[in-house]
């Protein structure tokens, strides 16, 4: 007898490899994914769970399904994948300095002269001058 | 505005890709990030000196009235509280 291909090992790792690089270009871009990226989590599961079907069936109906071997390898893969998303947005995302250094509330705000992005001088006095106020927002830059 | 270590090139570039419609300053050698006191040392490429992420309100008199420091770079101020600050300040 003839075996099928096992197509749910192969969606759930292709789901899974989704969840892992969908976060940067995608879900981080709007808050609602970005603080808690329950969508990537979510993806997660229905790849994990996929692929716990597709193996558990390559090994209870051999007879049947290819993918014993697949399978396990592709778990393995995602469990690395999980595994690295996990430490990358619980761990290697918090490695930044204390804000203990940082100006505080009250304090006045250092003046600048800096270009932007056509090249012109701008300078904070300038633009304090004309506006109620100004929102600083730093950025690590490397985008 | 936005301020970061990358030059004004490379902020068109992201002002670009991101529609950022605010202006964006260059500090190249991280003086005023600095002077902010939101130097991440050797945290960039090759280990340059960059800004961790932070949001600064100042008012017209030139002084700092709110301040958003994170401890996780994913995870930045949002617009809603932003505006809530300003709408404070006004």
């Amino acid at each position: 007898m003839k075996r099928s291909r096992n197509i749910l090992n192969w969606a759930g790792f292709a789901i899974v490899l989704i969840a892992v690089v969908s976060y940067v270009p995608f879900f981080a871009l709007s808050p609602a994914t970005r603080d808690i990226p329950w969508a990537n989590y979510l993806l997660f599961l229905i790849g994990g769970a996929l692929l716990a079907v597709g193996v558990r069936r390559a090994f209870r109906d051999s007879a049947h399904y290819h993918g014993k071997i697949s399978g396990s390898i592709l778990t393995v893969l995602s469990a690395l994948l999980f595994a690295f998303f996990v430490v990358s947005v619980t761990y290697l995302s918090k490695q930044i300095p204390a804000a203990g250094t940082a100006l505080r509330v009250g304090q006045k705000a250092p003046a600048f002269v800096l270009l932007d992005t056509a090249g012109n001088q701008v300078s904070s006095a300038d633009l304090l001058k004309n506006h109620h106020g100004l929102v600083l927002i730093f950025y690590r830059g490397y985008w | 505005m936005g301020i970061s270590v990358d030059s004004p090139a490379d902020s068109r570039k992201l002002c670009e890709s991101r529609r950022y419609t605010f202006p964006f300053l260059s500090d190249d050698n991280a003086d005023t990030i600095r002077r902010y006191g939101v130097l991440h040392p050797k945290g960039g490429e090759g280990g340059k000196d960059i800004a961790r992420p932070a949001e600064f309100l100042v008012d017209a008199t030139g002084t700092i009235r709110w301040v958003n420091l994170t401890d996780d770079i994913r995870v930045r101020a949002r617009p809603e509280s932003v505006l809530m600050a300003i709408d404070r300040l006004l």
